[in-house]
């Protein structure tokens, strides 16, 4: 197991490069859905705004 | 010739919910693909005989650097569909690329200095390639800049358009730069127009990698998207029905 870790010496550069990789397709999944829920909020927000400005 | 599917395909409501639907469906092959693709390019593919282990970087490196290129072409087709048509979804989708385009721009450099010290001996050098990379991650930064930097929606989204199109320039540099010039990266492995030159059980992960990411990167434009067009059509009536 170790050895498998230790990428016969390349660990240093793999590991973070994979590292690297596993932070980016992580991110972008948090930061597109982050975007669709603040997106959605602030939709529904205006609607309200609407809403209030219609009733008498 | 029926037309509809053509107009349904600058309607934004039918394109928020297709997005929506659509997206599990990109999501979660992705996430197998990904997976399987990491066991069998971690343990199950021999080292190299020249690089050994160091070699398997090649799987994160690739396919991210597949990404930062063609996520561009997404983006300048779209922008030119936009641009010609004056869709206002594809300048939405135009948008919604450039965030995640930059990102793997990143990690592509990333890795491939991580990739280049122990085999080249060096992080960086400015090689075509590699400078021709780095140009495609500047032309991201500008193009969101130039979005960033115009209030009107409109002209936001004509002008970054133009930008992305004559950005396209780099993208054959990008691709014939090992070719054209002396460079110190590897020429295509893969994507040429030979067999590739590489065992099966090597080529394996990679193809999973590159065909994971291809999906990965749908699936978070779509979810993207859907938010672009909500932050363009606030107002819209069909609004109200979809956030019920």
């Amino acid at each position: 197991m170790s050895e498998f870790f230790a990428m016969d010496g390349y660990a240093i550069f793999l590991w973070p490069a994979y590292l690297v990789t596993l932070i980016a397709i992580l991110a972008n999944v948090v930061l597109a859905r982050r975007a669709h829920d603040e997106a959605k909020h602030e939709a529904r927000r205006r609607l309200a705004v609407e809403d209030e400005g219609n009733s008498p | 010739m029926n037309w509809t599917w053509f107009h349904r395909l600058g309607s934004p409501p039918h394109i928020y919910r297709i997005a929506g639907t659509l997206t599990p469906w990109f999501a979660w092959p992705a996430g197998l693909l990904i997976v399987a693709a990491l066991y069998s390019g971690l343990v199950l593919a021999p080292p190299d005989y020249q690089q050994g282990e160091g070699f398997r970087i090649l799987y994160v490196h690739a396919p991210s650097a597949w990404l930062a290129v063609m996520i561009y072409g997404v983006m300048a087709s779209a922008a030119a569909v936009g641009l010609i048509w004056r869709m206002k979804v594809a300048h939405a989708v135009a948008a919604s690329c450039a965030g995640v385009g930059a990102w793997f721009t990143v990690v592509s450099l990333v890795t491939g200095m991580l990739w280049g010290k122990p085999m080249w001996g060096t992080y960086w050098v400015w090689d075509p390639r590699l400078t021709a990379q780095l140009i495609l991650l500047f032309l991201y930064l500008g193009y969101m800049g130039l979005r960033a930097g115009i209030d009107d929606l409109g002209r936001a989204d004509r002008a970054s358009a133009v930008l992305a199109i004559v950005g396209v320039i780099n993208i054959p540099i990008i691709r014939y730069s090992v070719e054209w010039w002396n460079s110190i990266h590897q020429a295509p492995s893969v994507m040429k127009m030979d067999r590739p030159s590489m065992p099966f059980d090597m080529l394996a992960p990679l193809l999973m990698m590159l065909l994971g990411f291809t999906l990965y990167f749908a699936a978070v434009l779509l979810v993207r998207l859907r938010a672009e067009i909500l932050r363009r059509e606030r107002t819209a009536s069909w609004i109200r029905e979809v956030l019920r």
